[in-house]
């Protein structure tokens, strides 16, 4: 990869709509329990990774060569049902070590009204080629 | 809907992963990588077995902070480094989870399997 890729912003997936069953789809894999109200802070992972997907697509990187390194999440406010949420990512760093690539990225969540909810920040490693 | 947390250790607690799970999160997140539910795919990687998704570790530290605050929607961060894979046997695994709450308020979470900790820097702060 090439540092081009720094500061590229790329075209945000589809609106991912909250709803009760998605959220507590989320909370009952995790051996929750949801009667409603606000999602849990890691849900924001569900857009993000549509995001990241598209990032990996628009860059022509394989998934199976992906290690998720680190992700953290800064909330403005709690995700709640009724929340139409938009991704965009942004490559904020790019490293190269023992021929692996460690790409940072930022990706801004935010609402139908364009207000941000939530910031969060991964970084991806991907694997050299055998 | 969150309730204020004082200085000092957390109790820690167990939660029990299970394929099933990883499963179900697999449908919930959207992360269909294979090394999360087969066994021979994840082999095939060089993996011990099928493993956790670091998200789902990172969504029971999540989920240890929520109940410690007495409700979700509190969090105001939340991360983690993703150190070591938390392997999934057939029979599922337990992992530990315990917070540290330093003088700041933020909360320091460490989360165990086997003795060993699988995530590296997990720290979460709670909305003022």
């Amino acid at each position: 990869m090439d540092a081009t890729i720094v500061g590229r912003t790329y075209p945000p997936a589809p609106p991912h709509e909250v709803t009760e069953p998605s959220v507590r789809a989320f909370v009952e894999a995790t051996g929750g329990r949801y009667d409603g109200g606000p999602a849990p802070a890691t849900y924001p992972i569900v857009p993000a990774f549509d995001a990241m997907m598209g990032f990996l697509e628009a860059e022509a990187l394989d998934l199976s060569r992906i290690v998720h390194g680190e992700q953290r999440f800064a909330h403005e406010r709690p995700v709640v049902p009724g929340d139409v949420l938009t991704v965009a990512l942004t490559v904020a760093t790019l490293r190269q070590i023992g021929g692996n690539d460690i790409i940072g990225t930022t990706s801004q969540v935010t609402d139908a009204a364009g207000a941000l909810v939530c910031t969060g920040a991964a970084t991806l490693v991907h694997r050299a080629g055998a | 809907m969150t309730t204020p947390i004082e200085s000092g250790d957390l109790a820690p607690r167990t939660f029990t992963i299970t394929r099933a799970d990883l499963v179900a999160y697999a449908q919930a997140s959207g992360d269909h990588n294979p090394i999360h539910q087969d066994e021979d795919v994840a082999r095939s990687v060089g993996l011990p077995g099928v493993i956790a998704h670091g998200m789902y570790t990172l969504a029971l530290a999540a989920r240890y902070v929520e109940e410690q605050a007495g409700g979700r929607g509190g969090v105001a961060s939340i991360g983690a480094k993703f150190t070591k894979p938390v392997v999934v046997p057939a029979e599922g695994v337990d992992v530990t989870v315990a917070g540290v709450v330093e003088d700041d308020g933020t909360i320091a979470v460490t989360v165990t399997c086997d003795g060993v900790s699988v995530l590296g820097r997990c720290r979460a702060t709670l909305r003022a």
